[in-house]
C-alpha cells in the first residue's frame, strides 16, 4: 500500500461520488475542461467517464508542456545543437517531438550532443564537469517547473558557472485559459484546474476566470477520487449558478501557493508574449529571463538563426489543444501516428492527449 | 514529468531530501520549499520538492468521504 495514494483510489468512495454527481446533475449538457495532461491520464486510466452522466462532457485542454511548445522552439533547439562545443540538455519527452524539419532525437543520432536530464540540476552537474563545453538546458513547462529552473539559474550564478544557459520556452497558465475563452471556439462551463501549477501559484490566478468570465474553477488532485470530487464541486457550482475558485486538492495546494517558489520564479523570470501550438501568440503568457541573469539566457548568448516554420498539415494537435477536436478526429491517429512513430507533439509526451487516447482507448 | 506521488523524507543532507515511496528511494532538492523535515511527505517534480503534503488535511478529507460512502451503502441496503 502506498500511503496517500491507494486511499484516494478507494472504489467505494468513487462510487458514492459518482452517485452524488448523478443526483445533482442538471438536464442540460455540461462541458468541463481538464487543463492538465496529468488529469487526462487519470480520467482515462481509471475510466472516470464511465462514472459520469451522459450529458457531462470532459474536454482535454492545453496543459501538456511538450504539446503546447511551438515548432519554432524545437527548431531553435536544433539550431543550437549544431553549434560547436555545445551540449543540449532536455527533459526526455522533448526529444521525439517533430519540429519543422527534424527532431532532437534525429539530430542526436547524427552528430549533436543531446542529453536527457530528469532535473535541471543534472544539467548544472554536466556544466561543472564539462567546463570547455556550453551547456544549454531546454526550459519548457508551466509554473510547476519554472521555479526549479529559476533555482538552478540562481545556483549557476552563485557558483560562478559561465557555461550554462537556458533556452526559455516557459509558459504560464491563466492567459491561455483566457485566450481559450476569448476565442469562443467552444462553450465551457467549468475548469478542472491543474493541481501542481496551483501548488506553486495558489488560487488567485483563477479569480479573473471565475469573476469576469463567470466560469467555475476547481483545483484538483490527480487520483480518481480527487477528479470525481472536483467534478462534483463544479457541477454543484453550475447547478447553483455561482462561479468561484475552489480548492479540492487541499492536502497539497495552499490558497496562497508556495511563496518561496513564487519569489524565486519572479527573481529570475518576467512575462513576455509567447507562441502556443494551436493558440498562436498569447500576450504575456510566456516567461523570459530577466536582464540581471542574461548571461544564462541562451537567446541572448547565442545567435540563433530563424528557420521558416513548417507544420505537419495532417496533424490537428493545435485544434486538440483548443478543445475543438479529439484525437479520434485525426486521420493519422493510430494509423500513421503512434507513440512509436509520433507525427505530432500530442502523441509524444505521456501527458499528450493523443498518447493518452492511444494508450487507454485501444 | 510530474510524479504526483507523495514521498516520505528519510533524511536531509545539504538541503537534498532522501525520500522514499514504496521501496524505492529518490532524491529531491528542497531549495524551493520551506521547513521540510524528516518524516514529512513531499510532492516531487523534476528533482525538486514543490510542496509538502498536509497529512492532517489528507486524513480529514478521506474520513469525510469514507463516512459518506458508508452512509450511502447503508442507505442503498435499506432501500434494496
Ligand atoms: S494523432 Fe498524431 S498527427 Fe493526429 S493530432 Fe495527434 S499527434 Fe497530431
Amino acid at each position: 500500500m502506498v500511503k496517500y495514494i491507494d486511499e484516494f483510489r478507494n472504489p467505494n468512495i468513487a462510487k458514492s461520488l459518482s452517485q452524488k454527481i448523478h443526483e445533482i446533475m442538471p438536464d442540460s449538457k455540461i462541458n468541463l475542461m481538464e487543463i492538465c495532461g496529468g488529469h487526462t491520464i487519470t480520467i482515462f486510466k481509471y475510466g472516470i467517464k464511465k462514472l459520469l452522466p451522459q450529458n457531462l462532457n470532459l474536454i482535454s485542454g492545453p496543459g501538456c508542456p511538450v504539446c503546447v511548445t511551438d515548432n519554432s522552439f524545437i527548431d531553435s533547439a536544433i539550431e543550437l545543437s549544431h553549434l560547436q562545443n555545445v551540449i543540449i540538455c532536455s527533459f526526455g519527452d522533448m526529444l521525439r517531438v517533430p519540429g519543422s524539419h527534424s527532431s532532437l532525437i534525429n539530430e542526436k543520432s547524427k552528430q549533436s550532443d543531446i542529453r536527457i536530464c530528469y532535473s535541471p540540476m543534472d544539467a548544472i552537474e554536466i556544466a561543472k564537469n564539462n567546463k570547455n563545453m556550453e551547456i544549454i538546458f531546454l526550459g519548457i513547462g508551466f509554473e510547476t517547473t519554472v521555479p526549479l529552473i529559476a533555482s538552478s539559474i540562481i545556483s549557476a550564478k552563485s557558483e560562478g558557472l559561465k557555461n550554462f544557459s537556458v533556452l526559455s520556452g516557459h509558459k504560464t497558465m491563466p492567459n491561455a485559459m483566457k485566450a481559450l475563452l476569448d476565442s469562443e471556439d467552444i462553450r465551457l462551463d467549468g475548469f478542472i484546474c491543474p493541481g501542481h501549477v496551483s501548488a506553486i501559484t495558489g488560487l488567485d490566478l483563477y479569480k479573473i476566470i471565475a469573476e469576469k468570465y463567470k466560469i467555475p474553477c476547481v483545483v484538483s488532485g490527480f487520483e480518481p477520487i480527487d477528479m470525481l470530487e472536483s467534478i462534483y464541486m463544479l457541477v454543484k457550482q453550475i447547478k447553483e449558478n455561482i462561479s468561484t475558485v475552489q480548492n479540492q486538492y487541499t492536502r497539497v495546494v495552499r490558497n496562497q501557493g508556495n511563496q518561496k517558489a513564487i519569489e524565486i520564479m519572479n527573481r529570475v523570470f518576467e512575462p513576455v508574449d509567447a507562441e502556443w501550438r494551436g493558440l498562436g501568440i498569447i500576450p504575456g503568457s510566456g516567461l523570459k529571463i530577466k536582464s540581471e541573469f542574461q548571461q544564462f539566457d541562451a537567446n541572448q548568448k547565442f545567435d540563433i538563426p530563424l528557420i521558416e516554420k513548417k507544420e505537419n498539415p495532417g496533424c490537428i494537435c493545435g485544434n486538440i489543444m483548443r478543445g475543438i477536436n479529439t484525437p479520434l478526429d485525426c486521420k493519422l491517429f493510430k494509423k500513421i501516428c503512434t507513440p512509436q512513430s509520433p507525427q505530432g507533439a500530442c502523441m509524444v509526451s505521456d501527458e499528450g492527449t493523443c498518447a493518452t487516447y492511444f494508450k487507454y482507448s485501444l | 514529468m510530474c510524479l504526483a506521488i507523495p514521498m516520505k523524507i528519510l533524511k536531509i543532507e545539504n538541503n537534498i531530501a532522501f525520500a522514499e515511496v514504496g521501496e524505492i528511494e529518490y532524491q529531491a532538492n528542497l531549495d524551493i520549499i520551506s521547513d521540510a523535515r524528516v518524516g514529512d511527505y513531499i510532492i516531487v517534480h523534476a528533482g525538486f520538492a514543490i510542496e509538502k503534503l498536509d497529512e492532517e488535511t489528507a486524513l480529514e478529507n478521506l474520513k469525510i468521504w469514507q463516512d459518506i460512502a458508508e452512509f450511502e451503502e447503508k442507505r442503498q441496503q435499506k432501500m434494496g
